[in-house]
């Protein structure tokens, strides 16, 4: 049962949150082709893992570097960290050759995090787009663990193919015991999928949530969440109901590199998830 | 004899030889001293030892992409303005190591610099500076993160902030309301005077340590006609600033104008040089290099200046989200003067000047602000 | 019957603000159908003579491609439409339609109601529109899938 309280938000381990905290690879584990979770243990034994959902690390290979990567684990586990990431550029692809006992610093947990309270009494609609998902699990592990707070919770998640669906079983077991409504389409089909082929649109536009007392929590290509906004907004949620995760270059974390500067924000430190009218104003506008 | 510390709201009056001997006291002191000295044509910021290596005697014509020195008539040790360097390159170091780490047995451990603080004295801050700093200070100190670097050697810098009583050609701190007089952040503040054969410095007081340091020297309290004289220069000054900027609901107004055509026009001149991301004195960004050595044993973590006017800033996913000079500019601008305020309470521009002089082609951030804020009147009316 | 056809009707958001004076004509272009599971609906360059209301299940939109066998570009489920190739010449289907589950529908005659739009052209332009609407989402839809925005951006 998760324990953080709302204001608090744990801001790492450590005094100077330049200098990376040393973990070891516990386990790694193929999600799909190009897409693996792994878990973290801390060096220092007596640390705890605390996060709130949405937060990312930042994790650093070395010699190699340092990329943000959103924590997908649940956030009730103290002694383990996981995150999941695609293996698309030098860092991450040094990472999924990590094996167990190898070590990885840790510099974080940085970031806003998904709301944990708002939701209280409401139904929930997550829409969710490829590796999105992933940041969107801790929050999942969180909600189901107090199933009973919320009323209707539907997951909308559409992949590339069949075979890049993420966390099949979890999706399955809750699914089965905790009611979660999980509708999963596809952009392209393999011979045997039987499920929704298409895009996760048209799928909001017909969920099953009451747009007058339902909070939305969005995380996927931003063109996939551009879409999902027009079809909620469509539907008569409001602004202040849905929340984004956003990503842009990171480079400190910390909030002063500038790097991912959006707008009016720091996506490190005012994100990565947004509440949508506080960017309402930019999304969407090209290149800002 | 140690003569008593004066009282903060006397005004002093220092001769310039007063000066030279507060900069040596400075100096016995253990500061390292630093101020406008000249080289290659422009002034820039260096070690200063006597007031001999001001840059007495010059003067600065600034323009659109245009800095030439000029002799003066008179002797004035800070006959000028501002210079490409700012003083952010002490407290925010364009290049700076964060830590090493070393590999042994296939295991790696990380080991933080050490640093040592040193005590500056910067001599001839200008008031837009002071703000400057005061705007870098909310950046890196009042965030959820402080920069450890930038407070080690923000604090303890004794400051000899200096009004400015000749406005440079592309100033506009008046606008800006971030001078031409200096108001706070500084330890002594000086006036430069030179009227019928006269030469001295009315100085403020602004902190003890300030007063300390000026009872080190000999000095006259200031007379009053001298006092109000000198204030005088000060206020004529804020009424010939080279450039304006009406700040009224600026950053309302360029929200509005996110998709101005105006940017385009822009783009076509400015070249992603990023001179004017150097050049500012409140610019922050900066980027993180991991570097290994040959052996692949060691590995250190860089931080360095950049600018958003780089190719990969915005690097993500295979491509940049800002590409072209058009959006880059636009984050650029709009990052100073609007998304500023939200971030941080108050605009990231003080009215130096320095990205005007300092642009190739002379791109006018007051021009840019003025033909999209005209635009919309223009609009406005037309009904 | 016919009763509770016409209030499926009226109350399907497709029919939202339809003039009042078509809806019967429309109700009764319509009746109740039910398909088995694997079941081929129609067959690229079937006569398309008619449009559906799909009421429950889900009905694969394919295309047989030599070497891949029969691919499935898109899936239309409950509360969606399925076919429009009725609306324009040479009217013929240019997919195959086929369930993937057992599914309920509401069967149109467009053949018929194309007939009556040629004759009553308000209604032909009240059609059209709904039907454009449809066609430009299932447009933004596939080209969001050909953007595939989950793939590698390398």
């Amino acid at each position: 049962m998760a324990t953080m309280i709302e204001n608090e938000v744990p801001q790492g381990l450590n005094a100077d949150p330049m200098i990376p905290q040393l973990y070891r690879v516990d386990r790694v584990r193929d999600e799909t082709d190009d897409t693996f979770t792994f878990s973290l243990v801390p060096e220092n034994g007596e640390a705890k893992i605390s996060f709130l959902p949405g937060q990312f690390n930042m994790l650093y290979v070395f010699g190699t570097g340092e990329v943000p990567i959103s924590i997908s684990g649940n956030p009730a586990m103290t002694s383990v960290l996981e995150h999941t990431t695609r293996s698309v550029g030098i860092v991450t692809k040094a990472m999924c050759l990590l094996k167990p006992g190898d070590q990885i610093g840790v510099r974080g947990p940085f970031g806003s995090h998904w709301p944990l309270n708002e939701e209280n009494g409401r139904d929930l609609v997550i829409i969710s787009g490829g590796i999105g998902l992933a940041p969107l699990r801790p929050v999942l592990y969180f909600l189901m663990a107090q199933r009973e707070k919320y009323r209707k919770i539907v997951l909308l998640y559409g992949a590339r193919a069949p075979e890049d669906i993420l966390f099949k079983k979890e999706l399955e077991r809750w699914r089965g015991k905790f009611d979660l409504e999980v509708q999963v389409t596809v952009d392209r089909a393999a011979s045997g999928w039987r499920g929704n082929v298409g895009v996760v649109t048209p799928l909001v536009a017909r969920a099953p949530f009451d747009p007058s007392n339902t909070v939305a929590l969005l995380c996927g290509p931003e063109v996939m969440m551009r879409y999902a906004v027009m079809e909620l907004q469509k539907r008569g949620v409001p602004h202040d109901r849905m929340y984004l995760s956003m990503e842009r270059n990171m480079k400190c974390a910390l909030g002063y590199c500038g790097h991912c500067q959006y707008g009016p924000g720091f996506v490190c430190k005012d994100g990565p998830v947004y509440r949508f009218d506080q960017i309402v104003s930019v999304f969407g506008k090209s290149e800002v | 004899m140690t003569p008593k510390a004066p009282r903060f709201n006397n005004c002093l009056v220092l001769s310039p030889q007063q000066l030279d001997q507060l900069l040596q006291v400075l100096t016995k002191r253990d500061y390292e001293v630093l101020g406008p000295t000249i080289r290659e044509g422009a002034v820039v910021y260096d070690h200063v030892s006597s007031t001999k290596d001001l840059p007495v005697g010059w003067t600065d014509e600034q323009a659109g992409g245009k800095y030439r020195l000029k002799r003066r008539e008179d002797d004035a040790l800070f006959g000028f303005v501002v210079g490409a360097h700012s003083w952010k390159k002490f407290v925010f170091p364009p290049a700076m190591r964060l830590w090493q780490a070393h590999r042994t047995n296939g295991l790696f451990q990380i080991v933080p610099e050490t640093r040592k603080a040193t005590k500056f004295a910067f001599i001839g801050v200008r008031a837009c500076e002071l703000h400057a700093l005061s705007i870098q200070d909310k950046v890196f100190l009042k965030g959820p993160y402080v920069d450890s670097i930038y407070k080690l050697h923000r604090e303890n810098i004794f400051i000899v902030a200096v009004d400015c009583v000749q406005p440079g050609g592309t100033c506009f701190c008046a606008s800006m309301n971030t001078g031409p007089k200096a108001a706070t952040g500084f330890d002594l503040a000086l006036t430069e005077v030179l009227h019928e054969g006269r030469h001295h410095f009315i100085v403020r007081i602004g902190t003890k340590a300030g007063a300390d340091l000026i009872s080190q020297v000999p000095h006259e309290e200031a007379a009053a006609g001298d006092v109000e004289f000198a204030e005088n220069l000060v206020a004529e000054a804020a009424k010939h600033m080279g450039r304006s900027l009406d700040v009224n609901g600026i950053k309302e107004m360029l929200y509005r104008n996110i998709e101005h055509v105006r940017w385009d026009q822009v783009a076509d001149r400015c070249l992603s040089c990023s001179n004017c991301t150097m050049v500012c004195p409140t610019c922050f960004c900066s980027t993180v290099e991991d570097l290994t050595d040959l052996s692949g044993q060691q590995a250190e973590r860089w931080r360095k200046w950049d600018s958003c006017f780089t190719t990969d800033f915005s690097y993500i996913h295979g491509s940049s989200v800002r590409s072209t000079p058009r959006s880059k500019y636009r984050q650029w601008m709009m990052h100073k003067l609007a998304y500023w305020i939200d971030q941080f309470g108050t605009s990231g521009c003080v009215g130096c000047g320095r990205c005007i002089t300092w642009c190739p082609v002379g791109i006018d951030i007051t021009e840019e602000a003025r033909v999209m804020r005209e635009g919309e009147t223009l609009a406005s009316a037309a009904g | 019957m016919i009763h509770t056809l016409e209030s499926v009707i009226r109350e399907h958001p497709f029919f939202q603000d339809f003039p009042e004076e078509h809806l019967s004509f429309i109700t009764g272009c319509a009746k109740n159908v039910q398909f088995p599971e694997k079941h081929f609906i129609f067959l690229e360059g079937d006569p398309a003579d008619e449009f559906y209301f799909i009421r429950g299940g889900m009905v694969s939109v394919e295309l047989v491609i030599p070497h891949l066998g029969a691919t499935t570009v898109q899936t239309v489920g409950e509360g969606e439409i399925l076919g429009w190739s009725w609306v324009s010449p040479p009217y013929r289907w240019h997919f195959n339609a086929k369930t993937l589950k057992r599914t309920r529908a509401l069967v149109f005659d467009a053949k018929c109601l194309r007939a009556k739009c040629e004759e009553d052209h308000d209604l032909g332009f009240e059609m059209l529109k709904r039907f454009a609407s449809i066609i430009t989402s299932r447009l933004d839809a596939t080209r969001l899938q050909l953007l595939d925005i989950y793939g590698h951006n390398d």
